[in-house]
């Protein structure tokens, strides 16, 4: 019964889903980089770099994510600084994308046997070739599967955007509910359309996952 | 100045607690239930649950708190936000809870279960007496963490109308236009909450393993 209602608001959900899946990419994109310098910082030997970095990796985690949209949109325009709802989603996310990685990255980049480390030190590498060559790809792979399961959540999380007016997927869906007053079932297309993305992908890192612990 | 404005979104907290202890309570009893018929004999309810845990983590909290605030209230049965809210957050603490009873379930040694059947135990007393306290103590660590993700969740009520901390922070940024103060305090007040849920987690663990300890 929903099915001819269903095509006629389809293109503008996926309008919606296409800007969610940008905000989604182009916060990833920003903040694994951002959560690699942070779990390098805290590793760091400089004390003032590494409580800097952990203060930030706190905040980033402590506070709930739709508090970090709304700071970038309502709050940073009282400092002078106005963001498109756009860049506040970008913005808000990938602190959030950084702060939660860099604790994945860090705990990836523990599980790096300490002979590794040792053997690189022993046969001259430097403590920037060791990293590069010898412990970030193998931390890195370990981090893979989270990293991934992660990056569902944020494009989850861009649900959230709803709150500072970007006109994504949930939006979408709610001022079809508010025109036509048939919430229901725009909610349930909505959903149905995170459900079919989410689920296969959640289905394959652990497949991904499952295959990498087998060599390990 | 700074005063006013810290206690006027200070008075969103009774709501952000009260949620999420509500939302954690019911999470916390239904998540049982769910977890007994997802690890249970009968093919076809392990199924159901599966499909019912896959589906609750898949789609985004805001849609269920929409759906059930928009869709189901203004339809069928009309609610309050908070109602709308305790209920969409309780429902997906649930199937959250389910997963970690699972994972504390594996980690009860299959020889108590053993035991107690050749003790003859009736099934109520092996589950209330043998498995329940022990499934209960694996789970407080993983669950502490749900909580605390659960805290900083119910923030996503504000947009339903719930006049939590999020809500009250939006309406004192709008009211004054000092927006970087008022979101930097509600981000302060957040992470403070979590502090104690975090503290109360590592002092019961730690007192329940010098319990049993081995």
């Amino acid at each position: 019964m929903y099915i001819a209602m269903w095509s006629d608001w389809l293109p503008s959900l996926l309008m919606g889903l296409k800007l969610s899946l940008q905000v989604c990419g182009v916060s990833l994109a920003l903040g694994i980089p951002f959560g690699l310098v942070l779990a390098l910082g805290v590793r760091s030997r400089f004390r003032l770099v590494k409580s800097c970095m952990l203060v930030l990796v706190e905040i980033g985690r402590g506070a709930p994510a739709l508090i970090l949209l709304q700071f970038a949109y309502y709050g940073l325009p009282s400092a002078g600084l106005t963001l498109t709802s756009f860049a506040a989603a970008v913005l808000g996310l990938a602190v959030c994308t950084g702060a939660y990685t860099s604790e994945i990255i860090r705990g990836g980049l523990e599980a790096v046997p300490q002979g590794q480390k040792e053997a690189a030190e022993a046969i001259g590498l430097t403590r920037w070739e060791s990293l590069r060559f010898i412990v970030l790809p193998q931390g890195l792979l370990v981090a893979l599967p989270p990293l991934l399961g992660f990056s569902i959540s944020i494009l989850q999380a861009t649900s959230l955007c709803f709150a500072i007016a970007l006109p994504e997927l949930v939006s979408q869906a709610y001022s079809i509910g508010a025109d036509t007053f048939l919430y229901m079932p725009a909610l349930i297309l909505a959903g149905l359309i995170y459900a079919a993305i989410c689920m296969p992908s959640t289905a394959a890192v652990g497949a991904l996952e499952r295959r990498l612990s087998k060599h390990a | 100045m700074m005063e006013n404005m810290v206690l006027a979104i200070l008075i969103g907290a009774p709501y952000t607690l009260a949620l999420t202890a509500a939302s954690f309570a019911i999470g916390a009893v239904l998540g049982l239930p769910i977890c007994a018929m997802r690890q249970g004999k009968s093919v076809v309810l392990r199924f159901l649950m599966t499909a019912l845990i896959l589906t609750f983590r898949a789609i985004p909290p805001i849609v269920w708190l929409f759906f059930i605030f928009f869709g189901i209230g203004t339809g069928f049965v009309p609610m309050s936000p908070f109602t709308a809210a305790c209920i969409g957050l309780g429902l997906i603490t649930a199937v959250n809870m389910a997963e970690i009873y699972r994972g504390a379930l594996t980690a009860i040694h299959s020889g108590q279960w053993e035991a107690s059947k050749a003790l003859g135990l009736p099934l109520k007393s092996m589950l209330l007496e043998i498995v329940g306290p022990q499934l209960v103590r694996i789970s407080i660590p993983a669950a502490a963490t749900y909580a605390i993700g659960l805290l900083k969740d119910s923030a996503i009520a504000s947009v339903i109308g719930v006049q939590e901390l999020a809500f009250q922070g939006h309406r004192v940024s709008v009211q004054t236009f000092r927006g970087l103060d008022v979101y930097a305090i509600v981000a302060v007040i957040y992470i403070a909450m979590s502090l104690p849920i975090a503290w109360l987690s590592r002092t019961i663990d730690l007192r329940m393993r010098a319990r049993v300890a081995r």
